[in-house]
């Protein structure tokens, strides 16, 4: 039973170890990359964002490497593609409208502490203070 | 060979799945798709009954304005529980966990599931949420609304003590959820017989499709929100807490981001059960098919973009109100789809006026009510003014009950003689349909005037001099009417158990699969897959007098059959 469904494929499709062998140098080798632009200064070129654009941009191709070759979408039917890629459409849609919204609202709180936040830095202010007098008595008797 | 059974002989008393084998174990470790989805029904019918006491207890309360029976505490404690009962432990799970889970291998001509291992473990887990949400009872009591909405829930000196014990509960039925999706997903992808395309599935499949996807999609959103909110209560981490830095509207974000697809989720897998309905009671082909098909792929995608419109008035910032309010808007249109093409089916149709058919015809009557009713919670300008009003606790309720909760009724009353193999007594279904109808519209309707007029949700008192109380005493004997009718329901389904006459194969005309298997259906369902044909071609059966229902015409060939001449 087994032996026929090797004979037919039922196993699915399996990767030539050269090939995974290969892949695993290209991580390796894009992982370098991004450690060796980690240490460039793109500031000096008036190139600020750079550091992070590269470091995503290697992070997307080894994304899609990892996800062709070792996930085997490369082989698989398209469906399932369609599912990986639609899945991370709908982080998108989740995250992008959240940061959306809170990067259009954050000018608009109130700037100052709440009463809560007020009461704990009067608590804390009060603790350090008690704490410091303390601290002052025993310099002091040790002084004495 | 045809490949398609001809089961119309009646069961034997020894060849059904629910006297195949016999004992305690035989339920509690069994992998049959059916025997599964009995026990979801009873369960979530348990649960639905506890939903349903608190229910009662909210409504008594307001029947007079300082409120009858309780303090404001245990008001807020109840209207909690009603809530998260009812939503995470009945409405979610009702259609797809128990209805869905008898059916829809049935209709697919398979034997079950794709994982039946799997499905077994996504009832204990349901269960083990069921407790643990039970449990937040009497582990400090739960006072926060079933949004569990911060920073009231992660202040531990405000909010009760059973916050924690509920998040658990919800996370847990989330993986639940997530199972039972999956589940169905694979299933319906792997286990179509021959000839069953996607546009020649029914459409209770194809809803049954949509929700898994969006629990799939979008229950693991719910279950890292509620454990981000477990942390922050138990360590003060400040991820929503705004005195440690946190962005409560944040939470909002995330839980909505889960929560309006959940109405989805609810509510599909009633569309499903409705085009079931309204096609086979009125014995004529589905309006437009391929439209109500596509038209629940497009309600689960618009499902995950329009969830801001709970958070107008949160804080949420004015661009994205306009965003949201928009998209909104969209969602009328494959609703609106749906509610022609069944009103365009019954058109000209041969309608029986059995109960699962009065059900099918009160979803519509509902849906469009809290559809329409939406579109001024949709818009900007009138939210502002009903947020957080009882117009939006009858919107709300006309959907989720009058909608969802009603195609789940529906549906049971639908596949009962096929679960049990009995009828029940039609003439208590449509009196206590209509008992039920005019109790629910005396209870929702009537807070929409509430609503309109200012009276606030989650209020135990109002004021005497408001002009509230008359439309709370209406309500709350509505409420009670309801309460009678589901109680009608409990003891007609019983008493057809031990006294119903026997259901043929197929009483209602139906023509998907699981009309063409016995009825009750024997353990494996089908002796070898069938072959399917158009599942909403009714003009092939006839009524079969000593049988009690109907058979295929014998001057008909069955899909996969030769010329009959």
């Amino acid at each position: 039973m087994s032996s026929s469904n090797h004979e037919h494929g039922a196993v699915g499709h399996i990767v030539p170890i050269k090939m995974l062998v290969g892949t695993c140098l290209a991580l390796l080798f894009l992982t370098g990359v991004t450690v060796w632009v980690a240490k460039l200064d793109f500031v000096e070129l008036r190139m600020d964002e750079m550091n992070i654009l590269v470091a995503m941009g290697v992070a997307v191709v080894k994304c899609t490497i990892v996800a062709m070759i070792f996930m085997h979408l490369r082989w698989d039917r398209s469906f399932v593609g369609f599912v990986f890629v639609g899945s991370f459409i709908f982080v998108g849609i989740f995250i992008g409208f959240t940061l959306l919204d809170s990067s259009e609202y954050q000018p608009t709180i109130i700037p100052g502490d709440t009463p809560q936040v007020q009461l704990k830095l009067d608590a804390l202010n009060a603790s350090m203070a008690a704490d410091s007098a303390s601290s002052g008595e025993h310099d002091g008797a040790a002084s004495q | 060979m045809t490949g398609d059974p001809r089961p119309l002989e009646q069961p034997t008393l020894t060849d059904n799945y629910l006297t195949y084998t016999r004992g305690f174990l035989s339920w509690a470790l069994t992998l049959d798709h059916k025997r599964i989805g009995l026990m979801y029904l009873c369960s979530v019918l348990l649960a639905f009954l506890l939903g349903g006491i608190f229910a009662l207890l909210v409504r008594t309360q307001l029947l007079v304005p300082e409120g009858l029976i309780m303090d404001q505490d245990d008001y807020n404690q109840a209207f909690t529980l009603h809530g998260g009962i009812m939503v995470f432990l009945v409405i979610i799970p009702s259609t797809p966990a128990a209805l869905g889970n008898f059916v829809l291998p049935i209709m697919l001509g398979a034997k079950d599931v794709a994982f039946p291992r799997l499905n077994l473990m996504s009832y204990y887990l349901w269960v083990i949420g069921a407790i643990f949400m039970v449990y937040s009872i009497f582990g400090g009591g739960l006072d926060t609304g079933w949004t569990f909405y911060t920073p009231y829930s992660i202040d531990q000196n405000s909010a009760m003590g059973g916050v924690i014990p509920a998040v658990t509960g919800a996370f847990i039925l989330g993986f639940s959820s997530i199972f039972t999706g999956m589940n169905f997903i694979v299933t319906i992808h792997r286990l179509r017989p021959k000839g069953m395309t996607w546009f020649r599935m029914p459409l209770f499949l194809w809803s049954i499709y949509a929700t898994a996807v969006i629990q799939v999609l979008a229950t693991p959103v719910l279950g890292i929100t509620l454990a981000l909110l477990a942390v922050e209560r138990a360590f003060g981490i400040g991820i929503f807490d705004p005195t440690l830095g946190g962005d409560p509207v944040l939470y909002q974000h995330f839980f909505w981001f889960y929560s309006h697809p959940a109405v989805y989720i609810m509510i599909l897998p009633a569309m499903g059960i409705v085009s079931e309905l309204i096609a086979v009671h009125s014995h004529r082909h589905i309006f437009g098919y391929s439209f109500i098909a596509w038209s629940s792929v497009a309600i689960a995608m618009f499902s995950f973009i329009v969830w801001g419109h709970h958070m107008f008035t949160s804080g949420q910032s004015p661009l994205v109100n306009v965003v949201f309010s928009f998209i909104t808007f969209s969602v009328a249109i494959p609703s609106a789809v749906k509610v022609f093409n069944w009103l365009a089916t019954m058109y000209k149709g041969a309608i029986s006026w059995n109960t699962p058919m009065l059900y099918g015809m009160g979803f519509i009557f509902l849906f469009v009510i809290g559809g329409l009713t939406g579109l001024y919670l949709g818009t900007l300008s009138t939210d502002i003014h009903l947020h957080d009003t009882y117009f939006v606790v009858a919107h709300f309720h006309y959907v989720m009950m009058g909608s969802a909760l009603i195609g789940f009724i529906g549906g049971l009353h639908h596949w009962w003689p096929k679960m049990i193999g009995k009828m029940y007594n039609e003439n208590a279904g449509r009196v206590a349909f209509v008992l039920f109808f005019i109790g629910y519209n005396m209870t929702f309707f009537t807070q929409f005037m509430l609503g309109s007029h200012g009276m606030p949700r989650r209020y135990a008192t109002y004021p005497a001099d408001a002009g509230f109380q008359m439309y709370h005493i209406i309500s709350t004997i509505g409420s009670y009417m309801m309460a009678i009718a589901f109680f009608m329901m409990a003891a007609y389904f019983i008493s057809s158990i031990f006294g119903g006459r026997r259901a043929a194969a197929n009483p209602w005309g139906g023509r998907s699969l699981e009309w063409q298997c016995t009825s009750p259906p024997p353990h494996d369902n089908f002796s070898e897959q069938p072959e399917v044909g158009d599942c909403y071609d009714f003009s092939v059966l006839r009524w079969d007098e000593a049988t009690q229902g109907y058979v295929w015409r014998e001057d008909v060939d069955r899909p996969g059959e030769k010329s009959h001449a």
